[in-house]
């Protein structure tokens, strides 16, 4: 049985991105006037304030810019150890998105190692984790 | 003395310790009663309270006391009070206070930081746990990846060290077996046994390359620190120390969007307001509540280069009581405690008056660095006997 991971509130702003994973698509918020990506998504454009923003779909690859293996029990139900990493996803310039990196021992990953998205579902979340390719 | 400026004329701390008994309230009580007597203030005096983060009812061992809990339990008469949680960080309560009797607002202020998380896990029925089924704001970013801790979202910024500036274990060490010697000579230090090299590298990790020792545990205690206005000086008897410079810069608030965290910005702007040079510190009090961030402040103050901390504190030498820019003399938060940035503007003070005992650093100190905070909150106060 998989843990149950804690479950973002959706809004406005977030809805498409924790539920972005129903059609297998990573996606970012984007300003379509600057092409900013903005993360965490907002309605406007923190470069140039427009409002035409709107997500959209990436590679769903990236490199890992950097990462942690967690050995604490932060409680009881958590199994350990495993991998937290900040990844740099291709097609989204300057946006770090952190995640777990699955599908490997956690002494396998190293700092620059290529990945791709992976969803966890559960409920309505599709949480997006990543494979070493 | 300088009017217009803003002068630290009082400093007070409770009981430390783990699972204590006594109240929060009264171990604040206890802090803000030294911090009159050592001002040389009469509780009448106080007419400002300041505090960080303010009462926080989902998580209320973290901050149990608001401003209006104290003075309403105090019978203080406050012109001006804060206790917020959206600023620079904790020290950010004092730019508050320092800022308010600036302004003439009020004349002097208690800044206070309680903090009772030792206790509240012992006895989760009175002290509910922080709940983390649901999640939103910056908390939506991490803790679906069970990244929970601060020592997580920390330890990516030092694994990037790592990689990018060579940082080893036995430099990073430096900052706990430093906290250590120094917690010894204190006798309110939380720990006072203490640590080698050999327990360090055999401890076991929280979150890689964090080991036990670079993270602060759970305390519950009180510090408060009285800021009074510079015309108000000749209503208290002490030793006052002048603010000299404040900044708390934050360009992304975020833990985990920038490559480096809000100490650099925050470093680099504490300079811009004031003729001190970083040469000029005599002692460094810089927060570790997880040991690496030390290393970014004294990269970010400009103490030395981007990615030469490790080299920096290499060997412990530099850094120790007798050494040329002695470090968290009273034990920072792995030695004294998780006093949650207050410790070092405290231990600062203390320093700057000569009155650290056993701990007290050699010369003739007139200048100290204080700083609080990690990931995107950073305060840094430059402290003076000018």
């Amino acid at each position: 049985m998989t843990l149950q991971r804690p479950v973002p509130r959706l809004t406005e702003e977030n809805r498409f991105f924790w539920t972005s994973g129903a059609d297998g698509r990573l996606r970012f918020m984007r300003c379509n006037d600057c092409n900013t990506t903005l993360h965490p998504p907002q309605l406007v454009c923190r470069k140039c304030l427009s409002e035409n923003v709107a997500p959209q779909p990436v590679a769903g690859t990236g490199e890992i810019y950097s990462f942690t293996v967690n050995h604490q029990k932060w409680n009881p139900a958590l199994e350990v150890p495993y991998v937290i990493a900040r990844v740099a996803i291709d097609g989204a310039p300057g946006v770090l998105l952190t995640t777990n990196i699955v599908g490997c021992p956690v002494d396998s990953v190293k700092i620059g190692d290529r990945v791709r998205v992976t969803f966890e579902r559960q409920g309505d979340i599709y949480y997006p984790l990543f494979e070493k390719t | 003395m300088k009017r217009d400026s803003a002068y630290i004329t009082g400093i007070g701390q409770s009981e430390v310790g783990v699972r204590l008994t006594r109240s929060p309230m009264l171990l604040t009580v206890d802090a803000v009663k030294e911090a009159l007597q050592n001002a040389g203030l009469a509780l009448e005096q106080i007419d400002g309270v300041s505090t960080y983060p303010g009462r926080m009812s989902v998580f209320l061992g973290f901050s149990p006391i608001g401003p209006d809990d104290l003075i309403e339990a105090m019978g203080i008469r406050a012109r001006w009070r804060s206790g917020a949680a959206e600023i620079s960080s904790q020290l950010g309560a004092v730019v508050a206070a320092a800022q308010a009797v600036r302004t003439g607002m009020c004349r002097h202020v208690i800044c206070f930081r309680t903090v009772y998380e030792a206790a509240a896990l012992a006895n989760p029925q009175e002290w509910p746990p922080l709940k983390r089924d649901t999640v939103d704001g910056g908390a939506q970013w991490t803790a679906p990846f069970f990244a929970y801790s601060a020592a997580n979202w920390t330890a990516q910024y030092a694994s990037r060290h790592v990689e990018r500036y060579g940082l080893t274990r036995e430099q990073l060490a430096q900052i706990a077996l430093n906290d250590h010697a120094n917690a010894a000579r204190n006798p309110r230090a939380l720990v006072r046994k203490p640590l080698t090299m050999d327990d360090y590298m055999a401890s076991r990790m929280i979150s890689t390359p964090l080991c036990l020792y670079d993270c602060d545990r759970f305390t519950d205690a009180s510090t408060v620190l009285i800021v009074s206005a510079g015309d108000a000086l000749d209503e208290a008897a002490c030793a006052p120390v002048r603010i000299a410079a404040m900044a708390g810069t934050v360009e992304r608030p975020s833990w985990d969007q920038t490559e480096f965290m809000a100490c650099a910005p925050t470093g680099r702007d504490l300079w811009k307001s004031t003729d001190y040079k970083p040469g000029d510190v005599d002692t460094a009090q810089l927060y570790d509540g997880f040991s690496f961030q030390a290393i970014l402040w004294l990269e970010g103050l400009g103490f030395c280069g981007t990615g030469e901390g490790g080299k920096f504190i290499e060997g412990g030498g530099r850094i120790a009581i007798d050494g040329e820019l002695p470090l968290n003399t009273g034990g920072g938060q792995l030695g004294a405690g998780r006093l949650h940035g207050f410790g070092y503007a405290h231990e600062a003070v203390v320093q700057l008056r000569g009155a650290g005992g056993a701990r007290q650093i050699p010369g003739d100190p007139r200048v100290a660095v204080c700083a609080s905070g990690g990931g995107p909150l950073a305060t840094a106060l430059l402290l003076a006997r000018d």
